[in-house]
């Protein structure tokens, strides 16, 4: 992907402020990301990256940090 | 008939053993529910008198469903607390209710000991309430004395001064809408009804009732269902749903999530919505799926009982096009209002939709100005006493005479499916030291609070404050500080000034 991980932060940031996409690893476990901030993020990735994302990948594991958001996004494009 | 219970005793008598309600875990048959209800009802009758409020900290599941209807019984009205909103707004509403009783459950007497802790209040168990024998004298006696314009149910939704406003609805109002609702859209005994709407939504008084009045089964879904597409479509087609009457953002949510991609819930044959403009793109999507299921676009605020326009969807709708809110319900008047009080008849014209008949709600609890202002005379109408409930919603007719809906008359919004005042934002940062002027925007198009102020507190504190205040679906999205406040000419903050502000 041509986008590095401090851009996609930025990306994720422009979805919703105040939240610290760097550090956090429990963004669904904690609540810091609520469904229709999810919503918002997978609209946006499909966007911006013009990708389908499967509902089975929409699982926390997949959502709970900035990181595990781009490896899966990386892995969608690959598979393309 | 003058109680929604009588719906309970009829089912629980004619198919004691049918499923009438299942969460994630339980279970509930018409006679187990019915049972679970008049011990409830039992134990509450000492305390609460009729007209009295009993309010229900938990979230949604069977057997709060019971301690609904137990309410019921011991002549009481019921309102559900969410769970998720901060403290300061817990307390503004059991002040507003001053109810006889709170109720809570084992997953939640942790928290509701914490919401209760500078109230007075404590929380009785539901359990507890449940295990109670049945008192066959002070049911009959609670029954007896009830008549059918007593209070049913209380919802709080956002209210313009910061304080939640609390709308009354009477048993009457359910017992004429309920089955006009299931026989229109044909729902009846076969049905499996998904409930995705909170206990403190309008939108689960239909799923609730219908359940009872056309004695279908109603299947809870979690909340938590709504953040992971997979177990959603699991739940829905394991459950064999066959009928969803969801908020727009929900049925948006399996779209957007491609949820049908993973599972295709086949059942599913009556699809209503309400609660926000339905986005024409999701609902082809629908359409795709379940080709053959009816969608029906429904219309109306909580104050008139659920909704009061249909529309049946036979077409697909391109993007730019608006899906129709349809016609009246039978036995309801739903009518447009120019600004001088007069009847708008020309297709095209706009007007401010009002509703009259029995389904209009018993007003704003504890709120005498804001009910006056809302439930009025009809202007129409100089011989007798007819109230009507002005919306505050703006529409017009299609040259088929439907209902199309324009927008709102004032900063009333609808975010995630919520009902929002932006004044209750702008109260809640007001209340804030260090903030001296704020003006909420919303964002329709990318759906989000902005909010700005004048002072000298800091964003991020500002943030912060807001999340003790307000539940989250009302914290802005994104908070701006600027220097001053633009105007218009007459004084008024600019709001068009403030959202083109770079």
């Amino acid at each position: 992907m041509d986008m590095t991980l401090e851009e996609f932060i930025e990306l994720l940031q422009d979805i919703k402020e105040d939240v610290d996409f760097e550090n956090c690893t429990t963004l669904i476990d904690d609540h810091v990301l609520d469904s229709f901030d999810i919503l918002s993020t997978i609209s946006a990735l499909n966007e911006e990256f013009d990708i389908s994302i499967p509902a089975a990948e929409i699982v926390p594991e997949n959502f709970n940090s900035a990181a595990a958001l781009y490896a899966m996004v990386e892995r969608l494009l690959d598979e393309e | 008939m003058r109680n929604v219970l009588e719906w309970l005793e009829t089912a629980a008598q004619a198919c004691p053993g049918k499923l009438a309600v299942a969460d994630e875990s339980s279970r509930l048959t018409f006679a187990e529910l019915e049972a679970k209800a008049r011990a409830i009802g039992s134990a509450l009758s000492g305390r609460v008198h009729a007209g009295e409020a009993v309010a229900l900290y938990a979230e949604k599941s069977a057997d709060i469903l019971a301690a609904m209807l137990g309410t019921a019984y011991a002549g009481g009205f019921y309102s559900l607390i969410d769970t998720r909103q901060p403290k300061v707004r817990v307390e503004a509403i059991l002040a507003a209710l001053s109810p006889a009783a709170v109720i809570t459950d084992a997953a939640h007497a942790e928290t509701a000991a914490e919401m209760l802790a500078d109230t007075g209040y404590e929380a009785l168990m539901l359990e507890d309430l449940a295990a109670c024998p049945v008192d066959d004298g002070a049911l009959a006696a609670a029954r007896a004395s009830a008549i059918d314009t007593d209070p049913l149910y209380c919802n709080f939704t956002s209210g313009s001064t910061g304080t939640p406003k609390g709308v009354l609805v009477s048993h009457r109002s359910v017992i004429d809408f309920i089955p006009v609702f299931c026989s229109t859209l044909g729902i009846g005994a076969d049905d499996v009804i998904a409930n995705q709407a909170p206990f403190d939504f309008d939108v689960s008084v239909k799923d609730i009732y219908s359940m009872l009045c056309a004695r279908a089964s109603m299947h809870i879904i979690p909340r938590e269902y709504f953040s992971t597409p997979t177990k959603l479509m699991d739940y829905l087609c394991d459950r064999g749903a066959t009928t969803l009457i969801w908020a727009v953002s929900a049925m948006c949510f399996v779209s957007i999530m491609n949820g049908f991609g993973y599972r295709l819930p086949e059942k599913v044959s009556k699809v209503m919505f309400s609660g926000e403009v339905m986005p024409p793109k999701q609902l082809r999507i629908w359409q795709k799926w379940l080709p053959d299921a009816t969608y029906v676009n429904l219309y109306g605020p909580t104050e008139i009982t659920c909704n009061c326009t249909y529309y049946v969807i036979d077409r697909e709708y391109a993007n730019d096009e608006v899906i129709p809110m349809g016609k009246p319900f039978a036995n309801e008047r739903v009518f447009l209002l120019d600004e001088d009080g007069a009847l708008v008849t020309e297709p095209g014209e706009q007007g401010e939709i009002c509703v009259s008949g029995t389904a209009l709600g018993l007003g704003y609890l504890g709120d005498a100005e804001r009910t006056a202002a809302s439930f009025c005379q009809n202007p129409l109408n100089r011989r007798w006493l007819e109230p009507i409930y002005r919306t505050g919603d703006l529409g017009r007719l299609d040259e088929d005479g439907n209902l199309v809906y324009v927008s709102r008359k004032d900063h009333q919004i609808k975010h995630m499916g919520h009902r929002i005042e932006l004044g209750d934002i702008e109260a809640a940062a007001m209340g804030v030291d260090g903030v001296e002027r704020t003006c909420c925007l919303y964002d329709s198009r990318r759906k989000k609070l902005r909010l700005f102020y004048v002072g000298s507190i800091e964003k991020d504190a500002l943030a912060e404050s807001l999340h003790a205040l307000l539940p989250s679906f009302m914290v802005p999205n994104a908070i701006r500080q600027i220097d001053a406040m633009p105007l218009t000419k007459n004084g008024k903050i600019d709001r068009n000034a403030l959202a083109n502000l770079k």
